[in-house]
């Protein structure tokens, strides 16, 4: 589904990403954790190259992203961001139509009876015609993630998408995206919360100063991690 | 007092000509202000290189000079190159040039509304798969209105005032309409405050409905 290859990131001196390789499966969901400014929001952004990588290879499906297939293969990814980014000028039903009509081309009645759909399975159907900025942070994130939906992505990424929300808000927005994991939904998730990455995770992998630390499955990386590096962040995490 | 109103009324007859040649100007200003403001913020070096001139030459000089380069120079530097050519109507060359003025001013306010836009707007539309041509259109332009409005209304106030300079370029416009009563009169001051009161009549109002939103 997806592979990444020897990817590199700098920021003008700075090397975010040192070689990162990596692959996702069809319906796995991976957690990327990692102590903050270790590169793991990069990554994730370099997979669907809002960060544009500086050597390395991206493949989806067996092709590889460059500048001319990049808005059809976005397609096929979707992205829920840590601040949401709801288009505040629609309401929320028009941000969940305005991908599928615009960029797919979909009549404007499916598009609508999908987007629907897709509130529902976020529980927040009543609120179609309500605009952005009249939800909370969790409604937001909900929505955010429905009209990610409308596009029938492949892979769902998720760049710490609880980190901007009250704490109350936290267990709503993860039970959506549990019940995406249970459907089989491949998921590439930037995360702190500890809990989901034990409880959905597939493959779990510590990133550090650019270079991926350890990976395995949940129980090893974070029930039983062998790196120093890995010990010393959850110590500090898990409380 | 008498001769006050008498020239406010004179002044007033120019207020139809102010009005649509700022009228113009503004569409034309942000029409063209929004394409220089998307010039000069793209990827295409020579585009970019050609608005930022473009830019610095129409803020850098007094409009007036651009006024007289227009409605006099232009005919006749192609006249001096064998070419006959006379504006059909002098209002021509000088709504042309209100407009490409207030382009430049107007590419500012556009460009500084188009920054203030979130950056996570355009990731989240791109992310959907839009080019980003789409997602300027789609997304970001029009948040960018909203946040410019007040700013371009301001822009209109502006205008209005700065048309003046077009009675020297043979514009019969609120100026225009007073000096010449004045050349026929002599009553200089009546003449001046009735301009005077008849800019204030278009501009207090405007800047009364801005100010309320």
């Amino acid at each position: 589904m997806i592979e990444v290859n020897n990817l590199r990131k700098s920021f003008g001196e700075l090397e975010v990403l040192k070689g990162i390789d990596q692959n996702v499966d069809n319906h796995e969901v991976l957690v990327i954790v990692g102590p903050s400014g270790s590169g793991k929001s990069t990554m994730l952004r370099c997979i669907n190259h809002l960060e544009e990588p500086t050597a390395g290879e991206i493949y989806i499906d067996g092709e590889l992203i460059t500048e001319k297939n990049l808005d059809t293969i976005r397609t096929k990814m979707g992205m829920v961001f840590q601040q949401f980014n709801l288009f505040p000028h629609m309401s929320v039903l028009e941000n969940c139509t305005i991908g599928p009509v615009r960029v797919k081309g979909e009549d404007e009645e499916t598009a609508k009876a999908k987007a629907l759909k897709m509130l529902k399975r976020v529980g927040l159907e009543e609120k179609a015609d309500a605009f952005p900025k009249s939800l909370s942070g969790g409604q937001q994130q909900r929505v955010a993630i429905a009209r990610a939906l409308t596009m029938e992505p492949e892979v769902m990424l998720f760049d710490e998408p609880t980190s901007a929300l009250d704490p109350e808000m936290v267990g709503e927005v993860l039970d959506v995206m549990k019940s995406l994991a249970k459907e089989g939904m491949a998921m590439v998730v930037v995360t702190h919360e500890m809990g989901f990455a034990k409880e959905v995770a597939d493959r779990v992998i510590f990133i550090d100063g650019g270079v991926i630390v350890e990976q395995g499955t949940p129980e090893e990386v974070l029930g039983n991690p062998q790196e120093e590096r890995t010990k010393d962040f959850l110590s500090k995490v898990l409380v | 007092m008498a001769l006050y109103w008498k020239g406010f009324c004179i002044a007033c007859k120019g207020i139809p000509t102010t009005i649509w040649v700022s009228i113009v100007a503004l569409l034309v200003g942000a029409l063209l202000g929004l394409l220089l403001a998307l010039g000069s913020q793209g990827k295409n070096k020579v585009l970019k290189a050609i608005c930022r001139v473009y830019i610095d030459v129409v803020r850098g000089t007094p409009m007036i000079v651009q006024a007289l380069v227009f409605a006099y120079g232009i005919p006749q530097l192609l006249q001096a190159n064998g070419i006959m050519f006379k504006w059909p109507y002098l209002v021509i060359p000088a709504v042309m040039c209100c407009g490409l003025n207030s382009a430049a001013y107007m590419s500012e306010v556009v460009r500084s509304g188009i920054q203030a836009v979130d950056k996570g707007q355009m990731e989240a539309a791109r992310s959907l798969g839009m080019s980003k041509r789409m997602a300027m259109r789609l997304i970001i332009i029009p948040q960018a209105v909203k946040i410019i409005l007040p700013a371009f209304c301001n822009e209109f106030v502006t205008l209005i005032k700065e048309t003046a300079v077009l009675s020297y370029v043979g514009v019969i416009e609120i100026l225009r309409r007073g000096a010449l009563w004045n050349a026929q009169s002599f009553e200089t001051f009546p003449a001046y405050i009735g301009v005077a009161l008849a800019y204030m009549l278009l501009t207090i109002p405007l800047t009364m409905i801005i100010g309320r939103h």
